[in-house]
């Protein structure tokens, strides 16, 4: 009984952190129409800016903010001046976010090294609490609980907000509402910008559990893209739902079947395809 | 727009000047030099296929290293582990590359756009897990190494440089010549059909669907072929063969070459291959440079080569 309370927790912190990514992905496709293949590169840079922050500073929320702020500053500057060019040019965003793919991979193998690493947990989740009987790190409990109030946040300001009903609007006809007189060039640095920010925070949140490696890029992506398959893409609640899916699929798998771990992700991703092509809440 | 004379007239004259020139290579390149216009010619080949699914039907795939992976595993497996002759095992990994492109096909095409991308590359992504993960029989990480040439029979030896270089020359041309037929073929015009409008073709009456799979297939297998004689001229074969790098990397010959023209993702292939070697030569980090040049080719070249040869006849015929 432990072993599955266990592990079914694994699942969802790690879920949670798919979710941080995905939602950013979902979030630029439905606004954009970009497809962006740097994402995995984004979380990894996250991670790698805050191991950094971490050993110059010993502090984990300055590591959050480092690794987040050089992220958010790389979005702006890949939108404003390159993706911009290339606005619902489908092949020349995919060639460009390859570009910067392979950049950044290459970029962080020469700073950093092909050396795995970890960042340490923050101070104030360094234990493991008791629970049903059992310990359970404390860390993987405050994942869980920050993934949940980031995604009510997002929630709230999709549905309850100004900005929200500015991106709405701008996911449904972008003419129009640039008509409407919606700043939808700006709207469109935001999205992106705070899309690499989520992926950023995921890439330092999950740097305890999940640690920061060369290939963690192409790893990341990869896996993000089977979340926005399966919930579909422009979708929060698909972000959300297909995340958590993925992390307790990817978990379960690497369990019970470490050889094939991939095929207990991708059966059910094939499933879903052949049932719902465009995800259980996209639309085409 | 090329009149059907012309460009009846330009494929002679290519191939008039271009087959003595091919042929007379190895007599005048260094074995060194001669197995990288080796690589040329198989990426040439692998780039050509995936035009057929980008240029001419307007289906972008990710994934298309996949097809050239598993065949150029089977092959390597079949020739390694079981000791099957050339004329056993291409067949064999033909076949495995093309069932397993029927069955990515059918889930994939259920999709199109940006989810038909997603889709191509996280199935070859499994294809690479299979081969990453599997050790026992892929060899993992570290790959098949010492994968032999196949004998063609008791005489001719691939070993030999310049025989591998002919066998190859030959595949390469056969495959080539198919594409050409098949692009100019009633069946290419329904393709290029489909590219434009997939509403319109349906409403006249096409099958889209079977006619996407079809050549969703046709494109895995001519990347199967160039993948088995990528095997052989390696003697080894990776995971790298199948990772989405891989995938990209023809994606960029294609687009820098000029999709929807087979000729110019053969010149794109031949160009980045060339430029891979250069760069790698003096630079430690070419996968930097290389993904400048993605860039450069994203911004300024989205048509391609071929495209900025349109534009530059079409400025030169309005003055």
């Amino acid at each position: 009984m432990n072993f599955w309370i266990i592990q079914t927790l694994n699942g969802i912190s790690f879920g949670m952190l798919l979710f941080l990514l995905a939602s950013g992905l979902s979030l630029i496709y439905g606004l954009m129409k970009i497809l962006n293949l740097t994402h995995g590169s984004f979380y990894m840079l996250g991670g790698y800016a805050g191991l950094v922050a971490v050993k110059y500073t010993g502090s984990f929320i300055l590591a959050v903010l480092a690794g987040c702020a050089c992220v958010t500053i790389i979005g702006v500057v890949m939108e404003r001046f390159f993706l911009r060019r290339l606005h619902l040019q489908e092949m020349p965003q995919t060639l460009l976010t390859f570009g910067f793919l392979f950049i950044f991979s290459d970029l962080a193998m020469l700073i950093w090294g092909s050396n795995p690493e970890t960042l340490p947990k923050p101070a104030l989740f360094e234990q493991s609490i008791p629970l049903l009987g059992t310990f359970y790190p404390s860390y993987r409990l405050f994942i869980i609980g920050f993934g949940l109030a980031v995604a009510m946040l997002l929630w709230w300001v999709q549905e309850g907000t100004r900005i929200g009903a500015m991106i709405r609007a701008g996911v449904d006809n972008e003419e129009i509402a640039r008509a409407l007189g919606i700043n939808v060039s700006l709207l469109f640095t935001l999205v992106f910008a705070f899309g690499a920010f989520l992926a950023a925070l995921g890439g330092v949140m999950g740097g305890p559990i999940v640690g920061v490696f060369p290939g963690a890029d192409f790893e990341i992506m990869l896996l993000g893209f089977v979340v926005v398959i399966i919930g579909g893409l422009g979708s929060l609640k698909g972000a959300l739902v297909g995340g958590l899916a993925v992390g307790l699929l990817d978990n379960f798998g690497k369990v019970f079947f470490p050889e094939f771990a991939l095929f207990t992700i991708f059966a059910p991703m094939a499933l879903i395809l052949a049932v719902r092509p465009t995800g259980l809440f996209g639309r085409e | 727009m090329n009149t059907g004379a012309s460009s009846h007239r330009s494929i002679i004259l290519t191939v008039a000047i271009g087959l003595p020139l091919m042929l007379a290579l190895p007599f005048v390149l260094t074995p060194y030099y001669l197995g990288l216009v080796v690589k040329m010619m198989i990426f040439a080949l692998f780039a050509m296929s995936l035009d057929l699914l980008i240029g001419y039907t307007g289906m972008a795939s990710l994934g298309h290293a996949a097809y050239f992976g598993i065949s150029a595993y089977t092959a390597g497996l079949l020739a390694l582990k079981l000791g099957w002759s050339f004329w056993i095992a291409m067949p064999a990994a033909l076949l495995l590359s093309g069932v397993v492109a029927v069955v990515f096909g059918m889930l994939a095409l259920r999709t199109r756009g940006s989810y038909f991308l997603m889709i191509t590359l996280a199935l070859s992504q499994l294809a690479w897990g299979i081969a990453f993960g599997w050790r026992s029989v892929t060899g993992g990480d570290d790959g098949l190494p010492n994968v032999p040439r196949p004998d063609l029979s008791a005489t001719i030896s691939l070993a030999d440089g310049t025989n591998f270089y002919y066998f190859v020359l030959a595949f390469v041309s056969i495959g080539a010549l198919l594409m050409f037929r098949i692009a100019a073929s009633p069946f290419g015009y329904v393709l290029r059909g489909i590219r434009e409008s997939e509403t319109r073709m349906l409403a006249l009456g096409y099958n889209v669907w079977r006619y996407k799979l079809a050549v969703f297939v046709i494109g895995g297998l001519f990347a199967g072929l160039a993948g088995i004689l990528y095997v052989y001229l390696n003697r080894f074969v990776s995971p790298d063969y199948i990772h989405v790098a891989r995938s990209a990397e023809v994606l960029l010959m294609v687009i820098l070459g000029g999709a929807g023209t087979l000729a110019g993702p053969a010149i794109g292939a031949a160009l980045i291959v060339l430029l891979e070697n250069v760069i790698s030569g003096f630079t430690e980090r070419w996968i930097m440079i290389m993904g400048v040049i993605y860039l450069a080719v994203a911004l300024f070249a989205p048509n391609g080569m071929a495209g900025l040869v349109r534009d530059f006849r079409r400025k030169r015929g309005r003055k």
